[in-house]
């Protein structure tokens, strides 16, 4: 039961159980954590479900495909930490995984 | 009126096709689109009117095409049909990446969250201004008075076009979406006189670019246009296209909008009560109508390489349409998807922005100028109330309204 921390925008913290297999992005929607839209439903076609990633875990939560650098091209205020949260899978290694909201899903 | 069309369950199945505007106009494609879900998600058939091609009618594999643009190109057209002469203006909106990616870079803060949210005050003002002119309790055309006023007046804005003269962007709307082939019941306009009318609109652009670009930054979309590196050098055709696509993109679908949520929620009065009673469901009430309208009916692909969608074979050059308006009725991933919902959990969760590369860019600018709209409405009357079934666009692609008369309930 990987455990995840979602900050939102204002500072709100949320910290939940995650199961393996699903996404970040399933996990916050599963547990109604504010913050996170995804219009597409986890297709990696909308990008609405954009969230900045710990610095301390980025090397553990994988890299982009071409198609997630194509749609981080549509959301708004992209940095070198911006995921599809989506696009990240739940597992151990990913335990204590902290990561950020931006303003508004664009 | 049009003829009435046969029964969709009488036609043999490889003869089936969506795409006659007559159908829409009658609104007799939904029984179409359900056959074809049901029994052929991925359809082909040789059309009288537009020749072979695909029809996509399912959701999800609406989402695939749509988010594999190196499988299925947007170039050169994204609707069906073709123009009798090569105008076209090009577009962003049917570029495949790199100049695609460049070219909505280049125009995107046009509608970032901070330049929105300078507009909000802007248009509140104008939507007050044209609520406030309103006959109460006499019968009106909704799609005139208040759709077609308010959109152009939010596009005048936009571009920070001259006040007085901005009817002529509504006008260079409808010119550029003209479809000669199927001018069944329009205009008559004939290609020659659509090009020089797209001409006199790109002098204008012209004048006002050269001006703008001789003044500091603004935040309106042709400054912003003329001062980014990747569009400031751009070819006045290009420009021209651009310019109508931001145009296009947020005319008929927005004004389609406005008239589809009056329309729906006296359709199922239930959701107008619903709405009275906590209009905290403004939100999703907004997401809910563009859904159910489905303000674009259909985008068109061209296939890039010999590939597989729905357990068919889809040949390299193969015309390929995602029926968005067919998406959105699609029980496996919307319940109920034929009642309208105010209060859907995740109404966002519509195929009507499209997705992939080429999602609407407008979509946050859309829902803030309906919801704005809606606000202010909801101060003002008790009631919009439809008088009778409106008069409906004869057109596969933009879902749309002519006439739509309503009286207003004060509060
Ligand atoms: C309810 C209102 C609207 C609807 C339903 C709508 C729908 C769409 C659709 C279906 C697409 C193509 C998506 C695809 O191919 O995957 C699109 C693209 C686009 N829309 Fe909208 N639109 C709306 C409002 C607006 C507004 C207000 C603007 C003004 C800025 C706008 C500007 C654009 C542009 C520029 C594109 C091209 C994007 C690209 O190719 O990258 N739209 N829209
Ligand atoms: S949910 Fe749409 S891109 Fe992640």
């Amino acid at each position: 039961m990987p455990r995840i921390t979602y900050i939102e925008f204002n500072g709100t913290e949320h910290t939940v159980d995650g199961d393996g297999g699903d996404s970040v992005m399933e996990t916050a929607v599963k547990n109604e954590v504010p913050g996170i839209d995804a219009d597409c439903g986890g297709g990696c076609a909308c990008a609405t479900c954009h969230i900045y990633v710990d610095e301390a875990w980025l090397t553990q939560v994988g890299e982009r495909s071409p198609m997630e650098v194509s749609m981080l091209n549509l959301a708004e205020g992209v940095a070198d930490n911006s995921r599809l949260s989506c696009q990240i899978s739940l597992n151990e290694s990913l335990d204590g995984l902290v990561v950020r909201m931006p303003e508004s899903q664009h | 009126m049009n003829a009435i069309l046969p029964d969709p369950y009488t036609i043999p199945l490889e003869k089936l096709d969506p795409s006659s505007p007559n159908l829409f106009q009658n609104q007799e494609h939904w029984a179409y689109f359900e056959r074809l879900r049901k029994e052929d998600p991925v359809h082909f058939v040789d059309s009288e009117d537009f020749g072979p091609y695909w029809s996509v009618t399912k959701f999800q594999d609406i989402m695939y095409v749509d988010s594999h643009h190196e499988l299925f190109s947007s170039e050169p057209r994204i609707v069906l049909g073709h123009s009798n002469i090569d105008f076209d203006p090009p577009m962003f909106i049917a570029m495949d990446p790199p100049r695609h990616d460049e070219q909505r870079a280049a125009v995107t803060p046009a509608v970032a969250p901070k330049q929105l949210a300078e507009l909000e005050p802007l248009i509140r003002g104008r939507v007050q201004a044209v609520l406030d002119g309103l006959p109460v309790g006499e019968s009106f055309n909704w799609v005139d008075r208040v759709s077609i006023e308010l959109t152009t007046q939010m596009l005048a804005t936009l571009f920070d076009f001259p006040f007085e003269e901005r009817h002529l962007l509504t006008h260079w709307s409808d010119v550029a979406t003209e479809n000669p082939e199927l001018d069944v019941n329009g205009n008559g306009r004939t290609e020659e006189e659509r090009r020089d009318i797209l001409m006199e609109c790109q002098q204008r652009f012209m004048e006002i670019w050269k001006e703008r670009a001789g003044q500091a930054p603004k935040m309106d979309l042709i400054s912003l246009l003329a001062h980014s590196p990747a569009t400031a050098k751009m070819e006045p055709m290009e420009l021209l296209g651009n310019m109508i696509l931001l145009i296009v993109g947020g005319n008929d679908t927005t004004r389609n909008t406005m008239s589809a949520s009056v329309y729906a929620l006296n359709k199922f009065p239930e959701q107008y009560d619903k709405l009275r009673a906590n209009p905290s469901h403004i939100t999703s009430m907004i997401s809910e109508t563009i859904r159910w309208q489905t303000p674009l009916g259909h985008m068109r692909r061209i296939a890039t390489e010999d590939t597989e969608l729905g357990g068919k074979k889809i040949k390299k050059g193969d015309m390929v349409v995602m029926w968005y308006v067919s998406g959105n009725r699609d029980e496996d991933v919307i319940e109920n998807a034929n009642d309208y919902i105010i209060d859907r959990p995740r109404a966002r969760h519509h195929v009507s922005f499209g997705f992939g590369i080429h999602r609407c860019m407008g979509n946050r600018l859309a829902e803030m100028q309906l919801r704005i709209l809606w606000e202010e409405i909801l101060q003002r009357f008790s009631k919009v109330e439809v008088l009778e079934e409106p008069k409906r666009v004869h057109s596969n692609f933009v879902m749309g309204y002519t006439d739509l008369q309503v009286k207003l309930h004060p509060l």
